[in-house]
């Protein structure tokens, strides 16, 4: 069973507890936009076979999102951090790097 | 010429202690270049790979598999076969699909044990009732034969079910009388030999690491087996679609996740249809070995490690125990897990990339061992001809269009 740590609750909250909620830091493209930018934005995912970010909501527990970095080819989870960034955080960024050498994710590393 | 399969090949065996039978397929050693590589042994690349040659006479193929053929999604199904979709589109795809494992063991000369038992689809709320009529309603129109059928009728095919559920009440089912189960290894197996005996090259233990092109196209592939040239390229990798799609440098719009499935101890004869109960995300059939084969949800999130989670499993086993009361203290003895390539309107994807030459064939999710045949038949075409009434409403470029067909919310659960 996959557990999480909340960032806003503090608990370590196992997949019966937790909603996912796809891939994390999507940039969302609107009016405006080329049909490219918006196709991609509306319907491409990044589905990695590795590193790996994704939203996260504590469903029955504080009902809040956060987000993971997860290995999706080994099930290890890297770290958690709060919703309200657009990228992910130094430490976790140098968590995965510690582990993970070389690793990209779109433009991350 | 390979020699046939027949009730007289069986008597001649039994009097020489079988000691005459062929290796089903050969183990070849890869050719610098062919005119088309399949990227995936499972039973989708190798129904391509056959309807290549037998349909277009494209007979200088090779089908690389990372692992053994067979060993992904396709040996590790369900096995559940029906066409009582809801879609134009999927209902010819799938009922082509079905109508060709009508005839498959005699076409392949392999016995792939079709058998059409006959699908239920519960229906166990009001919005399923009026959901499953409708559907009936749609089939009727596309020619394939469905019915909705009563409570009563559904205890008659099926007398170990408990219909009367306090939760959830059997409020009637979708039936396909003509659809059923096949043995998932003899369909991979079945095509695979029938390939090697048009010459065909089928490499096992060879990894796809590399896509090359060159101006736009493709003229080749890395493998752990050394480069190997081709004018055309298919990709038929299920779980694997977006690591192979960036390798030629395209996104799509899939996402990998697990799906689990687990078989009980052999019993007695008890189950002689295959039931599917969405609403409470569950589905049942019994082998010909007698275990009941069971599998439910997948997982919600991105996965490629082909293990699930156990509450999953839990909530499976849990509806069919209140479903049918009589499996409460069977024994479970295996468990596993497949990783399924799903997009958003839980419709596949066959089609032309940005890539020239470059085809795919994925995004079959929870359901593509129905569709081995009828999606080999067409994306052979395709891949030959450049177009395909079968593929045609399948293409990449449908999200983009807003054409989607969608058949997100028929059945609601792996199947
Ligand atoms: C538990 C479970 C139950 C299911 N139940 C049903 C059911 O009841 N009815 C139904 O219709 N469908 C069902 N499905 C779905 C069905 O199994 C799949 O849709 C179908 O088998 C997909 O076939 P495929 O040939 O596309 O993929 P696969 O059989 O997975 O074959 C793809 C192959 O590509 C190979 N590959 C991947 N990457 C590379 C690479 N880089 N180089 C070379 N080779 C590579 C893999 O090793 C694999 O063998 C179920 C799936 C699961 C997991
Ligand atoms: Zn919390």
């Amino acid at each position: 069973m996959l557990t999480l740590h909340c960032p806003y609750c503090g608990i370590d909250a196992d997949e019966t507890e937790l909603a996912p909620g796809g891939e994390a830091h999507l940039r969302r493209f609107g009016p405006g936009s080329s049909d490219d930018d918006f196709e991609s934005y509306l319907f491409a995912r990044e589905n990695p076979k590795g590193v790996h970010f994704e939203r996260w909501r504590h469903a029955y527990g504080c009902g809040k999102w956060f987000h993971a970095a997860r290995c999706t080819a080994t099930l290890e989870v890297f770290g958690t951090y709060p919703a309200q960034t657009t990228e992910p955080p130094q430490d976790i960024r140098d968590a995965i790097s510690a582990k993970r050498p070389g690793w990209t994710w779109r433009t991350f590393a | 010429m390979k020699k046939r399969y027949s009730a007289f090949a069986i008597a001649r065996e039994a009097m020489r202690n079988h000691l005459g039978w062929e290796r089903a397929w050969a183990s070849p050693i890869p050719k610098a270049k062919y005119d088309a590589i399949i990227i995936g042994a499972g039973g989708h690349g190798l129904a391509t790979a056959y309807y290549l040659g037998k349909n277009h006479g494209i007979r200088n193929v090779a089908i690389l598999e990372k692992g053994w053929l067979g060993g992904g999604n396709t040996g590790r199904n369900t096995t559940i076969i029906r066409s009582n979709y809801l879609q134009d589109p999927s209902a010819a795809i799938y009922e082509k699909s079905r109508s060709l494992y009508e005839t498959l063991s005699q076409d392949l000369n392999y016995n792939i044990m079709y058998s059409p038992r006959g699908v239920m689809m519960l229906a166990q709320t009001h919005h399923e009732v009026r959901g499953y009529q409708r559907t009936a309603y749609a089939n009727a129109l596309q020619g394939v034969k469905t019915e909705f059928i009563s409570p009563r009728r559904v205890k008659e095919l099926c007398p170990i079910m408990n219909i009367d559920g306090p939760r959830y009440p059997v409020l009637g089912a979708l039936w396909q009388d003509r659809a059923g189960t096949a043995r998932h290894d003899a369909v991979a197996w079945g095509y695979a030999r029938a390939c090697s005996d048009m010459g065909m090259d089928i490499i096992q233990q060879c990894e796809v690491t590399a896509i090359r092109r060159e101006g736009g196209r493709v003229v080749g592939v890395d493998t752990t087996k050394g480069a190997i040239d081709c004018n055309k390229l298919g990709i038929v990798v299920a779980g694997h679609s977006g690591v192979l799609a960036d390798m030629a440098g395209f996104r799509l719009p899939i996402e990998s996740v697990a799906l689990q499935a687990l078989v009980s101890e052999p019993i007695k004869p008890c189950m002689d249809v295959v039931v599917m109960a969405n609403t409470v995300h569950g589905y049942m059939s019994q082998s010909d070995k007698g275990e009941m084969v069971i599998g439910g949800g997948a997982d919600g999130y991105n996965n490629y490690t082909q293990r699930g989670s156990f509450h999953h499993i839990e909530e499976t086993v849990r509806a069919l125990v209140e479903t049918f009361p009589m499996i409460a203290r069977l024994k479970m003895l295996r468990q596993w897990g497949g990783i399924v390539d799903m997009t958003g309107d839980r419709s596949p994807i066959l089609s032309k990339t940005p890539v020239e030459n470059v085809f795919i064939n994925c995004g079959w999710g929870t359901g593509g061992f129905k569709a081995i045949p009828g999606s080999g038949w067409g994306f052979a075409e395709l891949m030959a001809t450049g177009h395909s009434p079968l593929t045609a409403e399948f293409g990449l470029e449908r999200f983009r269009e807003g054409r989607f067909v969608d058949e997100s919310v028929a059945a609601g659960v792996a199947h």
